[in-house]
């Protein structure tokens, strides 16, 4: 009792304080400024209303003071969702408590705000800058939770914040953090494939982590976002090898499986060609370790990698595991990379496999049953683990059958036909009539059996079960044509049988028996064949179809018995409702019959009908399966799965084995994310030095033999370098002056690019001083009015116009011609890719488009200067901050072929200032040329569109790339219109993001000013995220907000205001 | 990788459905009820589905579907194992895995499944983790929660995470130290219609319950490691030490694991417990079937063999069955047409025995087979194969704890053929 009591107390001791500190909790989320809270209380009202009473309580509940009736409401809230119910109105009321202290209510917050983010970006938004927060607490879980959370939601606009977070996490010390960055890694890239060369740097660099726990999920990472970079691996592998066992499962399946991938491009064979290892398995079965050179003297011989080794070895230990898909994937590892006589090592693991749960049975039976084709002697020895039991699931059943029929061989025959008659009997019809099907292939493959197992089938005819007998009939139609002896006994037995069987495919199957071997039995054929017409309207078709071809072949010879019979059911035939039928009666009519208009092939009659037919191979429906990786998706469904990564052949000649080597042990430098300033620039540092580094590698490379590759790097390259320089122009004061010497800095960087990475460096530098240059005058800003604004805008126009005009005319051979004659300039902006991806490591944009840009002069000098020369023609056009995203228009199935994408190359239009830009790339992805492909009907009827000029043919496999003004009128409305060839029309839409409306043009801090007083409430669209202040180093905000819009930025004296 | 997750009950309701990427509408399992329609039997849907987008790999369970939605290539295996993990540990937390478990622990499923993938991804799977991170529901500690309003959500990492025994969590204390193995051994066996055996294989698993302050470091020996044909290990277990000795060195997880589980060479013969005598015939015209069923123990080393159910699936023809039972009882469900038999304990003196006549349908043919008897049974105190431990040490604590083996044999997969 007194305890009982004590307990009580205590209880409303504990209650009460929570309920204070929900209550202060409470107090300070009010205090809070909440501009998100209106914005919340607006958005609210409009569902609200129109819903009824349903999830009214919940709502109530959220919004309550009481932590306790939160908690209860999110329960609720999430059983809805488990459910599938849409909870989606209750959005708003959820969000605001995302900041909530009690730790279960923001765990299932989470849960809620993962599963609608996507519906609701906006309001998604607002919860950002908690998880902001989080990512700076000192608690690692915490850190990591708002990391997982942050990287789940689904918001293309947050794309930079998710990449800062990734790459600050990436360098947590936490190893846990980093795991969950990795995870992070692979939801930004499904978000935004665009991050890709970002996210490989940060791959790269937890590749290089030690820790166990990020190995597994790294990988992961990777062979998500770019399984191809192969020489990523290279650093890493004998780390990755020697940690494999201390990896937690889940992650040694991935890495054992992109190992296997590498090992065979890194490795030579270690299967000797024409050696037969079947006979002497048995010997080398324990003699794994040893590095067998002794008995490879013969031949050349092969010595193995000793990485290759270092693999096998490790992996070796793991076939161990408790978990069946670790050992499925060594034992596909060894199937893959090990000598022929180590692959037995994996089988005892394999059969211990079959005891666990019924799927896990299945596949792994599956990869048996394709291993045993190849080496019946792996698995000879557990031949009784294959036995069927009657308890299996049916497909269980059938695969067991499969291996068991793979390895038969003459010793052991008897034993499986034995076990196979008790098969046969199966109350389980499919099955019985699987196993009759295995016998007869075990029949074929071994000759000494062939008679006994046609004996016990044509005693299966007698069976009472229509489908055993039916699949006998067909099993033995088989074996017959493969063995055309003295078999008349069992085609007279079955035409006896004839009367009582009804499945159609038997009796087809005996009617065709007949016919082919109507020589043998010359009595009885003529008179199946008179049964036949009798019943011949009530048959089945293939029945139908096979009674002609039993008419026509004793037509030919016993025409004295079968001449009527033959007409008649030719007659019948002839009305016969199914056209394959009518088709084959004239067919035989005319082949057959002799009269006046059939022509030389009457004579040839006889040749053509009772030709003697190939026998048909009865083969495992496994033969062909392993092209597959064993253990894959692909490989059970026996058809590619999307993303099936091939397994490469072995390479002739080993790569170079140095690359493995690692000299330098670099710590692995860790920051507390929590630090500040200072530190955080020393990560930026890095990034830079990094830059630095790959740049020179890189360099040397494009400098080998890049003129021919792709202009699109180029154009690309040529584009992000300003990034690099209005980023540096930061540093720089803003003083103007010069804005040509700037470029040519960088024009003359190219020549001299193979000195040294401070060059180029410098070169923006400078670059920068010219964009602040041109950033006084001009007015406007906002919307789409394209002004041309800075006079070295309108400098470059002229050109543009020209590759624009170009680029509609004869495009790509055009840009190829180009390209080619001036591969100086092209290097150089091949190099600066490099440089520029790296730059983008992103902070927050804090008010997104909303502003003009700095930059367009010197874009355009740069501009100028290249397209004097290179002017591929798309890029050069295309002045954008950042990858340029590109966008669906029409897919190659719906369009016939043809195949439509469309980019905004945010340059000004040059039909109609008001107009936006667009680029179409049209290719045809049919076998066909398609003509005349223009622009039809449009809707809005008011929309105005610069269409581009009717392309008169496009060849298969061909593309073009057009361009086409779209006026949108300053709203994001789709634009849309039809697409025509000459056939077809196919109606398609553009819809632009506000930040491609946009025009960048450069005017003074005033100005600016004075403008946003203009359009203030206008056209505000807002991406509000509150910025760590640690991040905000103003060039890194720039660059964010580029990325987002085409935008750029007022050199203010103000640093916190970026627009 | 894995997209998403539905989990079906018996008659074809979605009741649960979490998505770890983007929404995947739940029509996509319409093609999993195609599949379903097509097979006969609820174990025949085949565990993996091509749809035109999708992959559906699925796995039952408790009588119910868990299929986990899948877009690109990955190995089967991996999804089907982890399916498997999570009914275990929905098992682990809620004792049973039914609908109704589920349906009532909603909130902590939906949590633990947060817990258990990232991205499709597994992130923790190992029982200890989450039961830091989530704690398991009890009654009472539901009604402190409501009370004081703490949760049952863990705030810290858990220990284990990051340490190099994830399997463990720290700061383990117990009153009462003590570690009890079970070791188990099931007999699958094939006997045929003659009474010989097809084939018998032994398998057997150690299961542990340990309960030990600290961090103790165990070993425990065989007298006869040889025995152990094929094993495989907890994490926890330092296979260098296995390889070199044959001893089983591990720091254990806390709580109820599985140490290991091994399969008997096939060398040694298997010895058969107990011994079938059947007479079960049908006669061709009449619509009566003999059924007669005698069981014996045979070579059981003189333990009693108990906890004995025999079951059969006689033919679809049977409309019911009028047996006698010398002990025990039984039941024919004449739907499935299912015979149990639950016989007990097996007195060597007075063998049970099952006697009488089955009715056949009216006009329905002899059935060409006759059904297998599936045979369970448990015989105590003693492991078929022999297998003995030898000791059990403990180092790197100070206290003594208290140790116990226990030996069972069981009947796995043990059928006759009549």
């Amino acid at each position: 009792m007194d305890v009982g009591f004590c307990l009580r107390s205590e209880a409303a001791g504990a209650m009460r304080t929570a309920l204070m500190s929900a209550e202060n909790l409470q107090l300070t989320l009010k205090a809070e400024p909440s501009q998100e809270e209106r914005a919340l209380t607006h958005t609210k009202r409009g569902p609200e209303e129109t819903h009824k009473a349903g999830n009214e309580d919940l709502k109530e509940m959220l919004e309550s003071n009481k932590e306790s009736l939160k908690l209860e409401a999110m329960k609720r809230v999430v059983g809805l969702i488990a459910k599938g119910k849409n909870a989606s109105e209750l959005f708003p009321a959820v969000v605001k408590n995302v900041a909530s202290k009690n730790i279960e209510l923001k765990k299932l917050v989470y849960v809620y705000l993962v599963r609608y983010a996507e519906e609701q970006q906006d309001l998604a938004l607002l919860s950002i800058s908690t998880f902001q927060r989080a990512l700076k607490e000192p608690n690692q879980f915490i850190r990591a939770s708002a990391l997982r959370v942050l990287s789940s939601i689904r918001v293309p606009i947050i794309v930079p914040i998710m990449m800062l977070a990734i790459k600050e996490a990436a360098a947590d010390m936490s190893p846990y953090v980093r795991k969950t960055s990795a995870h992070a890694i692979q939801k930004l890239y499904s978000l935004d494939p665009d991050q890709k060369e970002q996210l490989i740097e940060v791959i790269e660099k937890l590749l290089k982590d030690k820790s166990t726990l990020v190995a597994g999920s790294v990988v992961v990472a990777f062979e998500e976002v770019c399984p191809d970079r192969i020489d990523l691996i290279h650093k890493n592998y004998r780390k990755l090898c020697n940690l494999l066992v201390d990896v937690e499962e889940w992650g040694q399946v991935v890495i054992i499986s992109m190992l296997t991938r590498y090992a065979r491009t890194q490795f030579t064979s270690p299967w000797k060609e024409g050696a037969s290892f079947e006979e002497n398995n048995e010997k080398a079965f324990y003699a794994s370790d040893s590095e067998e050179k002794s008995e490879r003297t013969e031949a050349e011989a092969y010595v193995m990698d000793p990485d290759h080794r270092l693999l096998l070895r490790n992996t070796k230990p793991l076939l161990q595991s408790r978990n069946t898909a670790v050992v499925m994937s060594v034992a596909q590892l060894y199937w893959h990379l090990a000598p022929r006589h180590e692959v037995n090592l994996v089988t005892k693991s394999l059969v211990r496999l079959l005891r666990s749960h019924r799927e896990v049975q299945y596949i792994v039976l599956q990869n048996i049953a394709t291993m045993s084709i190849q080496r019946k002697g792996m698995f000879e020895p557990y031949m009784k683990s294959f036995y069927v039991r009657s308890t299996d699931a049916t497909h269980i059943k059938t695969l067991k059958l499969e291996i068991l029929t793979n390895l038969a061989n003459e010793a052991n025959i008897s034993t499986i036909l034995r076990e196979f008659q008790t098969y046969v009997k199966s109350q389980d019809k499919a099955f019985a009539a699987a196993t009759i099907q295995a016998i007869g292939r075990c029949a074929t493959n071994i000759s000494e059996v062939t008679d006994t197992c046609l004996n016990g089938l044509v005693l299966l005819l007698s069976n009472r079960d229509e489908t055993v007998v039916a699949e006998s009939v067909v099993v033995i139609k088989k074996l017959l044509q493969t063995q055309p002896t003295q078999h008349s006994e069992i085609i007279k037995h079955m035409a006896k049988l004839f009367d009582n069987i009804t499945v159609s495919m038997a009796r087809a199957s005996i009617l065709w028996l007949m016919g082919e071997y109507c020589d043998r039995v010359p009595k009885i054929a003529p008179d199946v064949l008179r049964k036949m017409a009798k019943s011949f309207t009530a048959e089945e078709d293939i029945v139908k179809l096979q009674t002609v071809n039993l008419a026509a072949k004793l037509y030919l010879t016993n025409s004295k018995q079968t001449k009527l019979l033959t007409q008649y059911i030719l007659n019948l035939g002839k009305y016969d409702q199914s056209y394959d039928i009518r088709d084959r009666t004239r067919f035989i009519r005319q082949l057959i019959v002799p009269n006046e208009k059939s022509g030389a092939l009457n004579k040839y009659a006889r040749r053509i009908l009772l030709a003697p037919k190939p026998a048909p191979v009865l083969e495992s429906a496994f033969k062909d399966r392993d092209r597959y990786q064993l253990g894959t998706l692909s490989h059970s469904l026996n058809s590619k799965a999307s993303g099936y990564q091939e397994l490469s052949d072995w390479p002739a000649v080993a790569p170079d084995q140095s690359v493995r080597n690692v000299e330098v042990v670099e710590p692995v430098q860790e920051w507390a994310p929590s630090v500040g300033k200072t530190k955080k620039l020393k990560s930026d540092d890095k990034f830079y030095s990094d830059n630095e580094e790959e740049k020179a590698e890189e360099e040397s490379e494009s400098s080998e033999g890049s003129s021919s590759s792709s202009s699109s790097s180029s154009g690309e390259s040529s584009s992000e370098s300003e990034e690099q320089s209005s980023e540096e122009s930061d540093k720089t004061s803003s003083d103007s002056g010069k804005s040509s010497s700037g470029s040519e800095e960088t024009s003359s960087g190219s020549d001299s690019q193979q000195k040294k990475k401070k060059k180029t460096k410098k070169a923006p530098q400078k670059k920068s001083k010219t964009a602040a240059a041109s950033s006084d005058s001009d007015e406007n800003g906002n919307g789409p009015v394209v002004k041309d604004s800075s006079s070295s805008d309108e400098s470059s126009s002229g050109s543009e116009d020209d590759s624009d005009s170009d680029a509609a005319a004869a495009p790509t051979t055009q840009q190829q011609k180009k390209s080619d004659r001036k591969p100086g300039p092209k290097v150089k902006s091949e190099v600066e890719v490099s440089l520029l991806d790296l730059v983008d490591f992103s902070p927050a944009p804090t008010n997104a488009p909303k502003g003009p840009v700095v930059s367009p002069s010197l874009l355009s000098d740069l501009e100028g200067l290249s397209l004097s020369n290179t002017s591929s023609t798309m890029q050069v056009t295309a002045p954008s901050f950042g990858p340029v995203k590109t966008y669906e228009l029409l897919h190659h199935m719906t369009g016939k072929g043809l195949s439509a994408k469309y980019h905004f190359p945010r340059q000004p239009c040059l039909h109609q200032p008001g107009m936006v830009a667009v680029q179409v790339t049209l290719s045809n992805g049919s076998d066909r040329s398609l003509e005349e492909i223009h622009v039809g009907d449009r809707s809005p009827a008011s929309l105005n569109i610069h269409c581009f000029n009717t392309i008169e043919r496009l060849e298969p496999e061909a593309s073009v790339t057009v361009s086409m003004g779209i006026d949108f009128s300053d709203s994001t409305q789709a634009a849309n219109f039809q697409l025509c060839t000459k056939e077809d029309g196919f109606s398609v839409s553009i819809q632009p993001a506000v930040g491609e409306l946009l025009m960048p043009s450069s005017l003074s801090e005033q100005d600016f000013s004075r403008e946003q007083g203009k359009l203030l409430g206008m056209n505000e669209t807002s991406a509000t995220v509150a910025m760590a202040t640690a991040n905000a180093s103003s060039q890194a905000v720039k660059q964010r907000v580029l990325s987002v819009a085409n935008v750029g930025e007022v050199p203010s004296g103000q640093d916190v205001a970026h627009r | 990788m894995i997209h998403s997750l539905f989990l079906i009950n018996a008659s074809g309701d979605i009741f649960l459905e979490k998505h770890w990427k983007s929404v995947v509408s739940r029509s996509v399992c319409d093609y999993f009820f195609e599949a379903q329609e097509r097979a006969s039997e609820p174990e025949n849907v085949p565990p993996v589905i091509p749809t035109p987008h999708h992959y559906l790999i699925s796995v039952l369970r408790h009588r119910i579907y868990f299929v986990a939605v899948i877009q690109s290539e990955v190995p089967p295996l991996f999804v089907i194992e982890f399916l498997h993990r999570v009914v275990d540990t929905f098992q682990d937390y809620f004792g049973v895995c039914t609908e109704a478990a589920i349906k009532d622990n909603v909130v902590v499923v939906y949590e633990l499944l947060e817990e258990m993938l990232d991205n499709g991804f597994p992130l923790a799977t190992e029982s200890n983790i989450l039961k830091e991170l989530i704690k398991p529901p009890t009654i009472l500690r539901t009604m402190v929660n409501t009370i004081t309003g703490s949760t049952n959500v863990g705030e810290q990492l858990p220990t284990g995470q990051l340490s190099v025994v994830p399997w463990r969590r720290t700061g383990v204390k117990y009153t009462n130290n003590e570690a009890y193995f079970d070791v188990v051994e099931e007999i699958d066996a094939i006997i045929d219609k003659s009474g010989s055996t097809i084939t018998a294989e032994i398998q057997g698993v150690i299961d542990a319950c340990v309960k030990l302050t600290g961090m103790p470091d165990l070993t425990l020996s065989f007298m006869n490691p040889r025995l152990l044909d094929d094993v495989s290990f907890h994490p926890c277990v330092r296979f260098k030490r296995w390889e070199a000795e044959r001893i089983l060195s591990f720091i254990p997880p806390d709580g109820n694991f599985r140490l290991l589980s091994y399969h008997v060479s096939s060398q040694n013969l298997v010895a058969i417990p107990v011994y079938v005598k059947h007479n079960i015939t049908f006669r061709e015209g009449s619509s009566q079937g003999r059924f007669d069923l005698t069981l014996g123990p045979k070579q059981t080393m003189g333990k009693a063999v108990e906890a004995v159910l025999v079951s059969s699936q006689l033919p679809r023809g049977v409309l019911n069955a009028n047996l006698n039972a010398s002990q025990g009882t039984y039941t024919f469900d004449p739907v499935t047409k299912m015979l149990t038999w639950d016989v007990g304990k097996i007195n060597p003196q007075k063998l049970p025995s099952l006697k009488g006549s089955m009715n056949l349908q009216a006009g329905a043919s002899k059935p060409d087979e006759n059904p297998t008897i599936n045979i369970q049974l448990k015989i105590q105190q003693m492991a078929i194969s022999g297998l003995k431990v030898n000791r059990l040490d403990m180092y790197g604590e100070k206290y003594k704890p208290f140790k116990g083996i226990k030996y069972m044999t069981k009947a796995g997969k043990f059928q006759v053929r009549t």
